[in-house]
């Protein structure tokens, strides 16, 4: 029998990886093989420079100044050695520059695109249907499940209707790039990505008509990769399962998919019949590709979208409710990609052949390459969305604020972790996001007029693996994360960078008068209480996410369609144990359906803001295991827990569960 | 009822035709009668897409299979076809054995659409001890059926596919190791630009499953909660 350091009883096989690996960093380390010579001595790094194994890309935003805009495209890195991948974001090393970077780009020349609201349509044809309607090329799981709960309050076709349809077009990502072929979804007024931004409200059921019309896969029109079927997952809804979006149900082109949201609070139909739990309120959801094995193609291709979900206090109007800052005109999604363009082409590209995670050397905000944003001196709202691939970040407010030299770090306020507002607001210097979460922030731009400030993200993160350090007191400081990057760059890696030495993602330019400003600052805010924790648990059940031979696992099993790995009770508490001993990955960890809160992190109880709010992503840092607490109600049927590192997703690290009326025990899934 | 949708998706899928495989897809016949030559088509964005993944993932390094016969990897084994990639070693006691026991499962599974709509390829990651002969012996020992090759190279070839095919482990110290290596099964669609991955220890019907869905991306999937 053999035992972890937790001790946790493990296989043989992971005992025997877990010596190796012990022993092979003791041999470096004992070697005194720290210096880049060594390495190179040891045929661990190519003589061209390269790090034999894959492992960080540079994420400096290679940029041009507007004066230099026909500026030849800098390349700073090494000719490719032979023998190496050099495709660009894959050859991640850890030699900063030391890879096939992007084309520069005119950063801040381009204005912000904020989404359209999604605009409805009066009717459907064929009408909605509470079974699928196979025959008209509909692909659903199964029927609707709120009508047959309450079909007054949600008719089969409710009252608020979308059709979108799912289409390749042509957009422009930066004036320094050509025209990129994408994906995106089109609600009948032009096809964009991110898709249009629904404005939805509690009470008000709607139905989305999903149809793929991507162009057939067989016309040989790939541009390299995504695939062409489709299912569209609203990520966080409190959703019945036909509705959800499961990767397992996907469909092509000519096919549609009618999605029932019934926008409608957890505990409806169950402990908090019949409108449900106030404190499980949503607020910033969106909805993305989910297709089996193919999501972080597809979103990376454009398939992602806001969904906005508004109540009697998160009214969208500064005059009433909590008085957040008015919808659209000063609450504003931000979606942050980061991606990879061909050094000759211009053109877009993903790297088909990495396990690990992806990063890109560009990084956009709403479909454009660091754009800038012009706001009046008052306060706003923004919904920041991290859409991956695999990136996290560390955004601070900086700027040469008054004209001073260096950059100051500005202070802020985060209303809302996951799309879900906090009890009260909490002011900070900077936020944390991992793949798939969002916070939502209010900045106060009041005492800003005049001035430039930007969005940065310092976070130094060198390849998928995860951030270079996180912020968990489970590490030693000298414990290196990334023994391979901190070979090669020193042990001196901050975890996050000095002001100025990160990516300046979006400029905003504090133009214009003062203007009126009616809502409250979140000094004097005061949002939902947490629902409670403190129900006993009908199962605590294990999850470990780990790397067995480059293979993606939770429990030691892979993901499979035909498989379902456990049964949670309907109106039942869980605890869900999540674990992860590989030492040096960061899983973002998605459950769909319920939201949880974070009990503990190795069994200390949250202490960092963003763990202490409600959460459907939880970052689960190396060598560590949380204790998330759920409470499932309402909806039945299937529902998968995987990594939002959508590249460990798309490699198998993802389970499916159900919920039935009864459940089982099964603690190990 | 996953059962029922399962038989009633390899039935559907074994009834496709052969003509109208996606992997026989190229220029419309009519077009190769012109009276002129007419000049080679611009490379469209596909081509060059296509080209790109060519140049940095699917080097055309020689390989020689268990049967002795020298090939390139790109022009013979990859280029315009479905195909299966995966690495072992014939002296390897732990994951390999398990990985080659399960291809051959999916082998069996996808019946005669192996060596035909779909090309299964294992290289191993011990070139110099894995001779032809070698790798005949391993090959035959786990009955694997025609259209299922097995590969050594040049060291260096090898090493230098391994990496372009994404075969590596961010951290050199354990990438060196071969009892650590990589036990995924990569797959992809050549001439579609379809290209993903999965564990080679997944359950063998899924994994057929996800390989059919390489060779005809135009099925749909549902199954009922």
């Amino acid at each position: 029998m053999h035992f972890n350091v937790f001790g946790e009883k493990v296989s043989r096989a992971r005992y025997r990886e877990m010596l190796n690996a012990a022993k092979n960093r003791r041999e470096l380390i004992a070697a005194g093989l720290t210096s880049r010579r060594d390495l190179v001595k040891m045929g661990l790094l190519t003589a061209g420079g390269m790090l034999v194994a894959k492992s960080g890309l540079s994420a400096r935003a290679q940029t041009l100044t507007p004066g230099n805009v026909n500026g030849k495209s800098v390349k700073t890195n090494n000719p490719p050695s032979s023998g190496q991948n050099t495709s660009p974001g894959t050859n991640q090393n850890c030699v900063p520059g030391n890879q096939l970077a992007s084309p520069a780009t005119v950063p801040f020349v381009t204005p912000l695109t904020v989404m359209p609201l999604a605009k409805t349509v009066s009717s459907l044809s064929p009408a909605p249907t509470e079974n699928p309607n196979a025959g008209a090329g509909e692909v659903r799981a199964a029927p609707f499940q709120a009508p047959l709960i309450d079909p007054t309050r949600f008719p089969v076709v409710p009252g608020t209707l979308y059709q979108f349809n799912q289409r390749q077009f042509t957009t422009s990502f930066s004036p320094s790039l050509p025209l990129q072929t994408v994906w995106g979804f089109d609600d009948g007024t032009g096809t964009r990505s991110p898709g249009p931004t629904y404005q939805a409200f509690y009470g008000k059921p709607q139905l989305t008509r999903n149809i793929n019309s991507l162009p057939s896969i067989t016309e040989k029109n790939n541009t390299g990769f995504g695939m062409a079927s489709v299912t569209t997952h609203l990520h966080n809804a409190h959703n019945p399962s036909e509705s959800d979006g499961n990767p397992c149900d996907f469909y092509t082109n000519g096919h549609f998919c009618d999605q029932y949201y019934p926008n409608v609070l957890a505990g409806f139909n169950s402990t908090n019949a019949p409108n449900g739990d106030i404190h499980e309120a949503l607020g910033t959801l969106w909805y993305h590709d989910h297709r089996v094995d193919f999501t972080s193609q597809n979103t990376y291709k454009g398939l992602v979208g806001f969904y906005c979900l508004f109540n009697q206090f998160d009214t969208g109007d500064e005059t009433t409710g909590f008085r957040l800052p008015s919808f659209p005109q000063f609450d504003i999604p931000l979606a942050f990609a980061d991606k990879v363009f061909d050094p000759d082409t211009g053109q877009l590209v993903f790297d088909l052949f990495n396990l690990d995670g992806i990063l890109g050397d560009k990084f956009l905000v709403n479909g454009t390459i660091q754009p800038f944003f012009q706001v009046s001196p008052r306060r706003y709202r923004f919904r920041l969305l991290d859409t991956g691939p695999s990136r996290f970040y560390e955004f601070f407010l900086t700027g040469n604020v008054g004209g001073t030299s260096s950059p100051t770090t500005n202070p802020f306020f985060l209303i809302g972790t996951d799309g879900n507002l906090i009890p009260v607001p909490i002011q900070v210097n900077s936020v944390r996001i991992g793949p798939a979460e969002r916070v939502d922030v209010v900045i106060d731009f009041t005492n800003f007029a005049g001035q430039t400030l930007y969005l940065e993200n310092r976070l130094n993160q060198i390849n998928g693996q995860g951030p270079v350090a996180v912020d968990s007191q489970l590490f030693a400081q000298n414990e290196p994360v990334n023994t391979e990057c901190t070979q090669v760059l020193g042990p001196t890696t901050p975890a996050i960078k000095a002001a100025g030495a990160g990516d300046q993602v979006i400029q905003f330019r504090v133009t214009g008068p003062k203007v009126k400003d009616n809502s409250l600052p979140p000094s004097r805010q005061k949002f939902y209480s947490l629902p409670t924790t403190t129900d006993e648990p009908r199962v605590v059940r294990t999850f470990k996410f780990d790397r067995l031979n480059g293979q993606w696992s939770i429990n030691g099993q892979f993901m499979d369609c035909n498989t379902f790995r456990f049964t949670v009770q309907q109106n039942s508490v869980e605890h869900w144990l999540l674990t992860n001993l590989t030492g040096d990955w960061t899983h973002p960890v998605h459950i769909h359906l319920e939201e949880h809160q974070i009990l503990n992190r190795n069994r200390v109880a949250p202490n960092v803001p963003a763990d202490q709010g409600r959460k459907d992503v939880t970052q689960l840092h190396p060598n560590e295991r949380v204790e998330l607490f759920f409470r499932f109600r309402d909806w039945l049927g299937k529902y998968p827990i995987h990594c939002h590192n959508v590249v460990h997703e798309d490699h198998a690290m993802m389970a499916l569960w159900h919920v039935e009326p009864t459940g089982d025990n099964v603690q190990v899934p | 009822m996953p059962d029922i949708s399962r038989r009633k998706f390899v039935s559907l899928a074994a009834a496709a035709p052969l003509a109208a495989s996606p992997l026989l897809d190229g220029f419309p016949v009519s077009a190769a009668f012109g009276k002129v030559p007419p000049a080679p088509p611009a490379l469209t964005l596909s081509d060059k897409a296509r080209q790109r993944i060519q140049k940095y993932n699917l080097p055309n390094i020689s390989l020689i299979s268990h049967e002795g016969k020298q090939v390139h990897f790109y022009d013979d084994l990859v280029k315009d076809k479905a195909v299966t990639l995966n690495f072992f070693f014939a002296n390897c006691d732990e994951i390999c054995p398990l990985v080659t026991a399960n291809l051959a499962r999916v082998q069996k599974l996808l019946g005669r659409q192996v060596g035909r709509d779909i090309h299964m390829y294992s290289f191993t990651l011990k070139p110099a001890e894995d001779t032809v002969s070698v790798i005949w012996q391993y090959r035959r020992k786990f009955g694997a059926g025609p259209g299922w090759t097995f590969f050594t190279a040049k060291p260096d070839d090898m090493e230098k596919l391994r990496r372009a095919i994404g075969f590596s482990y961010p951290d050199p110290a354990i990438d060196a190791d071969k009892t650590q290596h990589i036990g995924n099964v990569r797959y992809g669609n050549e001439p579609l630009m379809l290209w993903s991955a999965c564990p080679g220890m997944a359950h063998a019907q899924w994994i057929a499953e996800t390989l059919e869905w390489m060779v005809h991306p135009e099925q749909n999937r549902v199954q009922a909660p």
